[in-house]
């Protein structure tokens, strides 16, 4: 079986430290994501290229929640369905905030707003060739700075 | 110049789930609001349809499948699409067409039929650069999830709780308790909120709005087409501000159904968030403020949501709406009564209908008419509603 993205160009799949790929504009410097390769989202800017740039692993929680009922198609829920949290992550470089799956070991009791988040991948679902992968948010391993700073 | 115009007639078609044909529910709002206005469909110059998107074609082009239904008289028509807020839109047009002076009084209509259970992409296939099929295929992000970044960060932030949000579930179900044309009137209690099952945490099933089956429509002039008619355009309900703004770069809120929102490394957020600007574009139209409010009408699609709207069309500081509706001041009695007629909660969704009908609701309202659920000596009156991709309305209706 074949590990696969389940979207084309949006994360690295490097197990250790997977991260988003975003786009830049290369005229103003503005960041975006999901990534694209033109039309800047600046209204001030006329930039028509955006470039592929990385972005930050880490970020912090905006907000979080736990889906108790199994989504509709094109969802692939397993079955049976197994509640999942959600999270909201606001980058730690970018301005941005990033939904995504939490890491299925992590319950959404164990989050909370402002924590610190890092990326993984997780698998989505898997059919008879592949094995199709996200990335999900978990939370982030106690860095030299924060460590037993309880937020 | 004033660029008032007239409701002459509010019409709609009770909320349910019948799954009968849309244009069933819309004739029976358009017959009545035309009733309502004294005016034949004859003399109707102008339809502007809100479409709706699961019905087939004649859903993507309502204006001419309710002119149509109505009797081909060669009518203009127009058709809006812009998701929860496309009654607004369509209300918008008639609007402009008849201050343009291309016409004197419209007919502005949406209907809906929906399917049970959550809302789906619409259209099959894979779209994998279309981020409404995306955020369901890797994300498993159903509507209730994003209402349900909402609630959690109130209660992170604010310190909103569980019982907050079942109160405006109890505080909608008293109002919509008499209201003929909502779906759910029974009146609920804290403990049947709470108790329901979690949909996404911390919503639970009573806390998220139904999707349903319904329709409005409104007849809407020119104040001299309505002096004409009546004698006289006292006593009349008047649309004193249409707002349809779009959010402004770097939108820094997320929004269904995006993955992420605007980066705000480069360029500053602006100086209100979307959901602020939609109402604050209505009160500078209409030139007043949220003091001269009697009464709001807001998108429920949870109760934590109507929360939300408190802080965003000005009624309190942001971190107050908790505190504001404890006080009692949201209540039918209170200092600015919110969703007298019950609400989403009470009405479930019905998409291109429901914007209309948040309008309909403050045209009976100013006018002394809301039977059963009446705000004493209303005057004005707000709507506010924002749909998926950057659609927002809000309404303001006087007497």
């Amino acid at each position: 079986m074949t590990r696969v993205p389940a979207v084309e160009g949006w994360f690295t799949t490097d197990p250790d430290a997977p991260q988003l790929i975003g786009a830049q504009c290369p005229k103003c410097s503005t960041l975006v994501f999901p990534p694209r390769e033109n039309v800047c989202p600046n209204p001030s800017c006329d930039s028509d290229t955006l470039e592929p740039t990385l972005l930050s692993r880490r970020g912090r929680v905006w907000s979080y929640t736990e889906n108790h009922y199994a989504p509709p198609a094109p969802y692939v829920a397993a079955d049976p369905f197994v509640p999942y949290a959600i999270a909201a992550v606001e980058l730690e470089h970018e301005g941005i905030v990033v939904l995504g799956q939490v890491a299925r070991h992590v319950s959404a009791s164990e989050l909370h707003v402002g924590m610190e988040m890092q990326l993984e991948l997780d698998t989505l679902y898997t059919d008879e060739e592949h094995e199709y992968l996200v990335y999900v948010w978990a939370p982030a391993a106690p860095s030299a700075g924060s460590a037993g700073g309880a937020q | 110049m004033s660029r008032d115009i007239a409701i002459l007639g509010a019409g709609m078609h009770p909320w349910g789930k019948w799954g009968r044909d849309f244009t069933e529910y819309g004739m029976v709002a358009a017959r009545d609001a035309l009733a309502d206005a004294g005016v034949a469909w004859t003399d109707i110059q102008y339809v502007a349809g809100g479409d709706t998107i699961r019905n087939g074609y004649p859903g993507f082009v309502a204006g001419s499948t309710f002119a149509q239904k109505l009797g081909w008289t060669g009518v203009r028509v127009s058709s809006n699409y812009a998701a929860c807020a496309t009654g607004a839109h369509a209300l918008q047009q008639a609007r402009a067409q008849i201050l343009a002076g291309f016409c004197d009084v419209a007919l502005v209509i949406g209907a809906d039929t929906t399917p049970k259970g959550f809302f789906a992409p619409v259209g099959g296939g894979d779209r994998k650069a279309d981020p409404d099929w995306l955020r369901f295929h890797l994300l498993g992000a159903t509507n209730p999830v994003y209402f349900a970044l909402y609630a959690r960060r109130r209660m992170d932030v604010y310190g909103a709780t569980a019982e907050d949000f079942a109160q405006v579930k109890v505080k909608n179900s008293r109002h919509g308790l008499h209201n003929p044309y909502a779906r759910f009137r029974k009146e609920n209690t804290v403990e049947d909120v709470v108790n329901s099952p979690v949909v996404a945490d911390p919503l639970r099933l009573l806390d998220i709005c139904a999707t349903s089956d319904g329709a409005a429509a409104l007849v809407v002039s020119s104040m001299e087409f309505a002096e004409k008619l009546r004698g006289s355009t006292a006593g009349l309900a008047k649309v004193k501000a249409v707002s349809t703004v779009t959010p402004r770069y770097p939108q820094t809120v997320l929004e269904m159904p995006d993955f992420a929102t605007d980066s705000s490394a480069v360029v500053a957020p602006p100086e209100r968030t979307y959901k602020d600007s939609i109402a604050h574009g209505a009160y500078e139209e209409a030139g007043i403020g949220p003091e001269d409010l009697d009464v709001a009408e807001v998108y429920d699609l949870s109760t934590a949501l109507e929360l939300d709207w408190y802080e965003n069309i000005g009624l309190c500081g942001e971190g107050e709406a908790e505190a504001l509706l404890r006080s009692g001041a949201t209540a039918i009695g209170g200092r600015i009564p919110v969703n007298p007629s019950g609400g989403l909660s009470c009405f479930g969704e019905a998409i291109p209908a429901q914007a209309i009908a948040q309008v309909c609701e403050l045209t009976w309202q100013v006018t002394g008419r809301a039977e059963g659920r009446q705000v004493e000596g209303a005057r004005v009156g707000i709507t506010a509603n924002q749909g998926l991709f950057g659609h927002g309305s809000s309404v303001i209706v006087s007497i």
